[in-house]
């Protein structure tokens, strides 16, 4: 059967079992690679998207779940060919060690950052709690969203 | 051979010919190494040291990782050696290379090779007016000449690159949704295969209905060889699916009769294959002398263990492979792919020239995980299923029990103390294997699925590793001076749990042992733990990095919180004894009531001699940190009856965002000193620096890893 998503703002039809979990159709069929698999059960987050802007597991959510509605996932978080300043200050600090696990978080980050323009050490650690990085490199993570909150308040100007 | 020639790297002496290692392509240099990329940034470092001795910029460079059809044999990326060697290998070839370009450089401008001046690759003669890049001088050849030592490496005070900070040259395809790992690999009708198997390596199964599986639409075939069964699929959804039907109604029968006895400390000191007398870090088979008592000094001892940990890598493994035209071709995240190809024509019967493994990434590897295991599964599915490309993936359950495991181990040691020094040292260690890696054998395989196929093939007999801080005896030799040591290592070869490497070895428990003894003999005799450790050191760089963590843990303040009791430790050890010297202290609180530990700030000192790379080293140092405080806090494979009952990360839960610590990081370069491999220098002393801590906080001594909150409550009754 057919069904029609929205993903980082482009119509796309897919053409699958409506009980897919979405996590598959993104990476095989819509070739959209950041979401990846760890647990298969919302254990690890490497999978996370938003779905209509709510954070989401794709490993467990499935088409059918999907369908008519709005999938953002890290290709998505800034327009085309450019970076989001997440993935700015993840670069430049060289926040990671394999990287796996860093599409969920900066999903969870991007949508904490929507909410919260300054978030503590405490609130991004907070917002992070459903994500497992097996590295350790923790501290570089909630480094590089505090720069990432910084440079977006910077780009924004001061709030009225 | 040359001098010069003979004092070059191992690796580099056994793959001496330039163009193995450097490629010359249009405007670029590509750089092989045998070594991997296990998310340590490895490709990174050696980067660097190609830029800083060939005069390229980064983006110049192009880092091959190990693939068996081109570039040098570099075995296994592990033990913490590739700076020492493959760095250590590409420094070396790149000066060589670079000597033979500016002579070149220099006939063509007819001058000295002295004035001339390099930049990204482009030589200008000394007026300045004339210029010729490498590319133009090799004319599309490629340096084909051996290494030899000619060329020196330059100096390190003039270092542009070396020892400073870059950006990871892998982590914008990472964070972008770019291909970066092996799950991203695409090729043309891909199939995707799925693996069923029993869930203990000798389980038999007994019976298996393939039926529904294969009637599922977009399944293309189910494939069952003795206790191996695939499925392969169109999708990747009708392969889970497949798996899931088969999984349903499998019935099995245990391959033992227990998987393991509650007592695990006491299982390991009952079974003791061989026990080997361990001197100046190398295990031999003199007889063991008997225990070590001072006549007139107290003994004191104390027992510690550790339980099997898992890897658990975020990714479980996963390959690609693909039988075409007699040629099987092999994608894997292994840390050998010569040594992975060799087990794999061992154990598929073939000839290994008829094999090609290229190894790509997968998450984060700190030991001998499923990688291999998944290789091998990935090949019987391609060879079953000939010319099509397989993407092979275990599922989170498959990773968590078919992974080996990191040995539990057992460490007994007993000191005498006279006049308030160690005079004797006695170490008892006990523990499975740490080498169950493929490593190619006559008639025997490592390889999981080798052992379940039609006819198996044997499983290789654990043997006792006899090189220095080999595996179980890794660090167990103190870097401490006493009067006397007596240490043994005792290896149990009972395989019904699986066991291999996982980052440290050995090192983990014997330094978690030696380290929280050092404390608890330091309180005995009265001391400070600090002063006591450097009473019984020679070596002035490990009193070095002893010296700056403990006078930053002495001026950290304890947060004013009545809910809990804080406390400080320290630990330190030279990995190997003979690599990166690291100390690691904690500031942490024990909660009164709940007995939770929180850490609440850790500290690293690191002398890894000359640094590479800066930041990288740092990254290296904390998350090894970070990762076996989780070991300590709150790692164990649990068991059922027949099998690890450690399925997902609910049952074996790992350190969070909300558990980690800050951590403040001091490094101490040695220009012009050998680099040091310190991949894995913080994983033993952070156990033991935590223990101390908590010690320090509430005067109950934990010796038994992990320290949940269950077990410092008991602890703390006994006390």
């Amino acid at each position: 059967m057919t069904y029609t998503l929205t993903l980082n703002g482009q119509t796309r039809n897919v053409d699958a079992g409506g009980d897919t979990p979405i996590l598959y159709i993104l990476r095989d069929q819509l070739r959209t690679l950041s979401p990846r698999y760890g647990c298969g059960a919302e254990q690890c987050g490497a999978c996370r998207i938003l779905v209509d802007g709510e954070l989401t597991y794709s490993c467990t959510t499935t088409l059918i779940d999907v369908a008519d509605r709005h999938v953002t996932t890290v290709e998505g978080m800034a327009p085309d060919n450019s970076q989001h300043a997440l993935q700015k200050a993840f670069l430049s600090l060289n926040a990671a060690q394999c990287g796996y696990c860093l599409s969920g978080i900066m999903i969870s980050a991007f949508s904490l950052l929507q909410k919260n323009n300054a978030p503590s050490r405490e609130e991004i650690q907070a917002a992070l709690v459903g994500h497992l990085c097996r590295c350790g490199a923790h501290n570089r993570i909630i480094s590089a969203i505090k720069l990432a909150a910084a440079m977006l308040r910077s780009e924004t100007g001061p709030s009225s | 051979m040359s001098e010069k020639a003979a004092h070059l790297p191992t690796a580099l002496r056994e793959n001496p010919c330039i163009s193995t290692w450097l490629q010359f392509l249009d405007h670029r240099v590509r750089i092989c190494t045998g070594k991997v990329e296990l998310g340590q940034g490895i490709s990174t470092a050696i980067a660097m040291i190609a830029s800083e001795e060939l005069d390229l910029a980064m983006d110049q460079i192009e880092i091959q990782t190990g693939r068996t059809d081109r570039g040098p044999n570099e075995f296994i990326t592990a033990g913490s050696m590739s700076i020492e060697g493959s760095g250590a290998a590409v420094g070396h070839v790149c000066a060589d290379a670079r000597l033979i370009l500016l002579n070149m450089a220099a006939a063509h401008f007819d001058v000295s090779m002295a004035t001339l001046v390099v930049s990204n690759g482009v030589i200008t003669n000394p007026l300045g007016n004339e210029q010729i890049s490498y590319w133009q001088l090799l004319d599309g050849t490629q340096i084909e000449q051996n290494a030899d030592g000619s060329g020196n490496r330059k100096p390190s005070a003039g270092y542009k690159i070396i020892g400073h900070s870059t950006t990871r040259t892998d982590l914008e395809a990472k964070l972008t949704g770019k291909p970066a790992f092996i799950q991203d690999l695409a090729f043309e009708k891909l199939l995707h295969g799925r693996i069923i198997r029993a869930p203990g390596a000798h389980d038999r199964i007994i019976s298996a209905d393939l039926t529904g599986a294969e009637k599922l639409p977009g399944m293309i075939k189910v494939v069952r060889n003795g206790n191996f069964i695939g499925v392969l699929a169109s999708d990747e959804y009708t392969a889970i699916q497949g798996k899931a039907l088969i999984e349903r109604d499998l019935k099995w029968s245990p391959g033992h009769d227990q998987i393991l006895p509650g007592d695990v400390p006491g299982f390991l000191k009952e079974n003791v294959t061989v026990s080997l007398l361990v001197e100046d870090g190398t295990p031999s088979e003199k007889p063991i002398p008997p225990f070590m008592v001072a006549t007139d000094g107290e003994q004191i001892s104390a027992n510690y263990t550790k339980p099997y940990h898992l890897h658990g890598s975020i990714g479980p493994s996963a390959a690609v492979a693909r039988f075409h035209a007699g040629h099987l071709t092999v994608y894997s995240h292994s840390q050998g792919p010569y040594v992975l190809r060799a087990a794999l024509a061992i154990a598929l019967g073939m000839d290994s020239q008829a094999i090609t493994v290229i190894h790509k990434e997968n998450a984060g590897c700190y030991g001998h995980n499923g990688a291999d295991d998944a290789a091998m599964d990935a090949a019987l599915l391609a060879l079953a299923c000939p010319d099509r490309f397989i993407s092979l993936k275990w599922q989170r359950v498959d990773e968590h029990l078919w992974e080996p495991f990191s040995p539990a181990m057992a460490v007994s040691l007993s000191a005498s103390l006279e006049n308030g020094r160690i005079k004797y040292w006695n170490a008892d260690i006990y523990s499975q294997s740490h080498m169950g890696r493929p490593v190619p054998m006559r008639n025997a395989s490592n390889l999981l699925a080798a052992w379940q196929i039609i006819p198996p093939i044997p499983r290789a007999q654990a043997r006792p590793g006899m090189a220095a801080h080999g595996g179980i005896h890794r660090n167990a030799d103190p870097y401490y001076t006493f009067t006397g040591k007596r240490i043994t290592k005792n290896l149990v070869s009972d395989q019904r749990v699986r066991t291999s490497s996982t980052r440290a070895l050995g090192a983990f428990a014997n330094t978690f042992a030696i380290e929280s003894f050092m404390d608890e003999l330091a309180i005995k005799a009265a001391q400070d733990p600090v002063q006591f450790r450097i009473r019984h050191l020679t070596d002035a760089r490990a009193i070095n990095v002893i010296t700056q963590t403990a006078n930053q843990l002495a001026t950290y303040p304890f947060p004013d919180q009545e809910s809990m009791v804080f406390g400080r430790g320290i630990a330190f050890a030279r990995y190997k004894n003979s690599k990166c010297y690291a100390s690691v202290g904690i500031i942490l609180g024990v909660h009164i009531e709940t007995f939770t530990i929180k850490l609440l700030q850790g500290f690293i000192t690191a002398d890894a001699g000359q640094i590479i790379d800066r930041d990288g080293l740092s990254n290296q140092l904390e998350g090894g940190m970070i990762q076996a405080a989780s070991w300590t806090l709150k790692e164990a494979v649990r068991f059922s009856e027949h099998h690890s009952s450690s399925t997902n990360w609910d049952s074996y839960p790992i350190l969070n965002f909300e558990e980690v610590p800050e951590i403040t990081t001091t490094l101490i370069n040695q220009p012009g000193s050998p680099s040091l491999g310190a991949g894995e220098a913080t994983q033993g002393p952070t156990p033991a620096a935590i223990s101390n801590a908590v010690f320090d906080a509430t005067g109950v001594r934990l010796r038994d890893l992990p320290f949940l909150p269950e077990a410092l409550r008991r602890a703390a009754l006994h006390d």
